[in-house]
C-alpha cells in the first residue's frame, strides 16, 4: 500500500512540473491545449485507477513479488539449493511451511528464490514484444504501400506459427543442459517467446496508427512540415499507450505460464535455475501422493499471473472512455 | 463470394510458403548437427552422414533444399523418417485422433464458454456474474499441465468419473471428453469472458431497446438480437485462437497418452526426427489457416451487413 501512495506523490509532482512551462510560457495555444488534453486523459485515469479495489490490490500483489524477486534474502535465510535427501517429501510442518521437495530441498525456500526466473521471463519477453512489435506495427501503418504488404505478410507468417508450438522448435534448435549458464538458457527462453509473440503487438499498433493517420491534427502536423518520428512520438503514440499496456500486462502472465509450461515439457529453464515452472514440472511426477510439491509453486506462479491479468483489467477500464 | 474464396487462397499461398519456410530453418538448419544421437553413444560413421546427408539434400543451399522439399510435397510426398517409415503413414495414423480432440475441445468451449458468458452479462454484478469472473481469472491463471494432473487426479483415479487414459489407435470419444476438457479450459475462460463484455455492451445498443419497446419477449431479444449480433468477436478469437489449441494438444496427449499429432511432434523434436516435424507442422499450419479463412466466411452469415462481393 505504501509503495502505490508513493507513486501517487510522485506523479502529482511530476505532473505539475510538467504542466508548468506551458502555464508560466506565455500565450501559446496550440502548445497548450496539447498538455492540457493529455493531462487530464491520464489523471482521469489515474483518479478512476486509485479508487478501484481491483488495481489497488494486484498492484500490491506486484509489488510484493517484484521485491521477492529482487532480494530473496529478505524473505528466507535458507539456501534453496541445500537439500537432505532425508526430508524427501516431508508434509508442511512448522519448521517447514511449506514441507519439502523429492530431493529434500525446503519448498518455501525454493518458491521464494524462484520468484526472480518466471518473473524475469514474463517482464523481457513482454519488453523485447513490445519494442519489436511496437516499431514494425508502426512501421507498417505508417509507411504504407508495399512495406505496409511485405510487413504484413511477415507478420501473417510468425502469426501462423502456434506460441508453444514455434517455442519449442525453436529450444530444441538450440538446446540447453544443465551445464549452460543460467542466463544464457533463460535469455533462449527470452527470445524463442519473443520471436513469436510480436505479430501480436505489431497488429495492435498498425491498427492504431491506420486510425489516426488521417485524423485531422495529423494532417494538420503534416501540413506544418512535422517528419514521422515527430508525428509518431507526438500523435500516433499516445493513442496506442493504451491498448498495448492493456494488451502487455495480460500478456506477461501469458509467458510466464508459457515459460512454466516449456520447463514442464524438458526444453525451457532447466534445474540448476530454481524456477516455479521447474518445481511445477518435478512436481506433477508425485502429484498423487505428495500433492503439497505442486500447490505452493503452482499458487505462486497463478498469483503472479493472477495479479497481472486483473491490473491489465483495471487498466483497460481506467483507459476506455466508453465505460465511463 | 466465390471470388472473394479465391482471392483469400490466393492470398494464403505466400503465408503458407513462408511459414513453412521458418519451419523448415527452424529443423533443418539451426540445429549445429541434425544427426546427433542418431547412433546410439557413438558418433555416426561418416559413410552414414554422407548418405543422409544426400537423402535430406542437406548439402545445398537452405533455398535449394527448401524447394526440393516442397516439389516433392506438392506431389504428396512427405518424405520418410531416418528408419524409413514414410511420414504421411505417420500423419494418416495420428491426425485423425487428434482431429476428434480439437473438435470436442471446440464443442465444450462454444457450448458452456458462450452459455457462462451470457449467464453473466444477463446477471451483470450479481452472483453468476461475479462467480463466472472470479472463476474464469483462476482457470487463465493456472498453467495447462496443472489442471490436467489435478483433473486426471480427482476425476479420473479418485472419483473414476473418466478413464484415466485415452491409449489407443482408435480411443473412444468418452474416453476423449476430459482430455477435451483439459485442453479447451483456457479458451473456455477467455471465450466467457469476450462473450459476457461484448455481449453487455450490445445490451445498450439501440436496436436492442427498439426490440425491447415494440414488445418482443426478452429471450428473443436476448437470443437472436443481441447474442448473434455479439457472436463475431467470439469466432474471431476462436479462430486465432485455434493455433493455441494444436500446440496445447502437445501437453494434453502427453498427459492422457494420447497417441495423436501432438505427441507425434514433440516425440519427433526430441528424435530430431526433421522429416516428421516438418511435415506434421505444415499440415498444422494449412488447418490453422482454413480455419481463419472460415471464420472470415462465417461473419458473412452471421451478420447480412456484411458482403463479401
Amino acid at each position: 500500500m505504501a509503495s502505490v501512495e508513493l507513486t501517487t506523490r510522485t506523479r502529482r509532482v511530476s505532473r505539475t512540473r510538467r504542466g508548468e512551462p506551458a502555464e508560466s510560457g506565455g500565450y501559446r495555444p496550440r502548445h497548450r491545449a496539447g498538455r492540457t488534453r493529455e493531462r487530464s486523459l491520464g489523471r482521469d485515469a489515474w483518479d478512476e485507477l486509485r479508487r478501484n479495489p481491483l488495481f489497488i490490490v494486484s498492484a500490491a500483489v506486484i509489488v510484493l513479488l517484484v521485491l521477492i524477486a529482487a532480494f530473496p534474502g529478505l524473505f528466507t535465510t535458507l539456501d534453496p539449493t541445500r537439500c537432505d535427501l532425508n526430508f524427501s517429501r516431508q508434509a508442511p510442518s512448522a519448521g517447514a511451511w511449506f514441507g519439502y521437495d523429492v530431493q529434500g530441498c525446503d519448498i518455501y525456500a525454493r518458491t521464494i528464490y524462484g520468484a526472480r526466473a518466471s518473473i524475469l521471463v514474463g517482464v523481457l519477453t513482454t519488453t523485447a514484444v513490445v519494442l519489436i512489435g511496437g516499431v514494425i506495427g508502426a512501421v507498417a501503418g505508417f509507411v504504407g504501400g508495399w512495406v505496409d504488404a511485405t510487413l504484413s505478410r511477415l507478420l501473417e507468417i510468425f502469426f501462423g506459427v502456434p506460441l508453444l508450438l514455434g517455442g519449442i522448435l525453436l529450444l530444441a534448435a538450440f538446446p540447453s543442459d544443465t551445464d549452460t549458464p543460467w542466463w544464457l538458457t533463460l535469455t533462449k527462453v527470452v527470445l524463442a517467446l519473443s520471436v513469436l509473440g510480436w505479430p501480436a503487438v505489431a497488429r495492435i499498433m498498425r491498427s492504431t496508427v491506420l486510425a489516426v493517420k488521417y485524423a485531422d491534427y495529423v494532417v494538420a502536423a503534416r501540413g506544418l512540415g512535422a517528419r514521422m518520428g515527430r508525428i509518431l512520438w507526438r500523435h500516433v503514440l499516445p493513442n496506442a499507450v493504451a491498448p498495448v499496456i492493456v494488451y502487455a500486462t495480460i500478456a506477461l502472465g501469458v509467458f510466464i505460464v508459457a515459460e512454466a509450461v516449456l520447463s514442464y515439457l524438458g526444453i525451457g529453464l532447466q534445474p540448476p535455475i530454481v524456477s516455479w515452472g521447474v518445481d511445477i514440472s518435478n512436481a506433477t511426477e508425485y502429484v498423487r501422493q505428495s500433492p503439497h510439491l505442486l500447490i505452493f509453486p503452482g499458487a505462486f506462479l497463478s498469483l503472479t499471473v493472477l495479479a497481472f491479468i486483473m491490473l491489465g483489467d483495471a487498466v483497460r477500464d481506467a483507459l476506455d472512455p466508453k465505460l465511463r | 463470394m466465390g471470388r472473394y474464396v479465391a482471392r483469400r487462397l490466393l492470398q494464403m499461398i505466400p503465408v503458407v510458403l513462408g511459414t513453412t519456410f521458418v519451419i523448415y530453418t527452424m529443423v533443418w538448419a539451426l540445429p549445429a548437427n541434425p544427426f546427433q544421437g542418431k547412433c546410439g553413444t557413438r558418433p555416426c560413421p561418416e559413410r552414414y552422414v554422407a548418405a543422409m546427408t544426400e537423402k535430406y539434400n542437406l548439402n545445398d543451399n537452405l533455398l535449394v533444399q527448401y524447394g526440393k522439399y516442397l516439389g516433392s510435397l506438392v506431389q504428396g510426398d512427405f518424405g520418410t523418417t531416418f528408419s524409413g517409415v514414410p511420414v504421411l503413414d505417420e500423419l494418416v495414423r495420428t491426425y485423425p485422433v487428434t482431429v476428434r480432440l480439437a473438435f470436442l475441445a471446440i464443442v465444450i468451449q462454444v457450448v458452456i464458454g458462450m452459455a457462462a458468458g451470457v449467464l453473466a452479462a444477463l446477471r451483470r454484478g450479481g452472483f453468476a456474474d461475479s462467480l463466472v469472473l472470479v472463476s474464469t481469472l483462476a482457470v487463465i491463471s493456472i498453467p495447462v499441465f496443472v489442471i490436467g494432473h489435478l483433473m486426471q487426479l480427482t476425476l479420473g483415479i479418485n472419483w473414476g468419473i473418466f478413464p484415466v487414459t485415452a491409449r489407443g489407435a482408435d480411443p473412444s470419444w468418452y474416453s476423449l471428453v476430459m482430455p477435451a476438457m483439459v485442453l479447451a479450459s483456457t479458451s473456455l475462460a477467455y471465450v466467457a469472458r469476450l462473450m459476457r463484455a461484448t455481449l453487455v455492451e450490445n445490451l445498450r445498443a439501440d436496436y436492442v431497446r427498439t426490440a425491447t419497446a415494440k414488445g418482443l419477449p426478452r429471450a428473443r431479444v436476448v437470443g437472436v438480437h443481441t447474442v448473434r449480433n455479439s457472436l463475431i468477436p467470439v469466432i474471431t478469437f476462436l479462430g486465432v485462437d485455434f493455433g493455441a489449441l494444436l500446440g496445447g494438444a502437445i501437453v494434453t496427449e502427453g498427459i492422457f497418452g494420447i497417441g495423436g499429432v501432438g505427441g507425434l511432434i514433440f516425440r519427433s523434436i526430441n528424435l530430431q526426427e526433421g522429416a516428421v516435424v516438418t511435415g506434421a507442422v505444415t499440415v498444422l499450419v494449412l488447418i490453422f489457416l482454413l480455419v481463419n479463412l472460415l471464420v472470415d466466411l462465417l461473419y458473412a452469415a452471421l451478420d447480412p451487413r456484411i458482403r463479401y462481393g
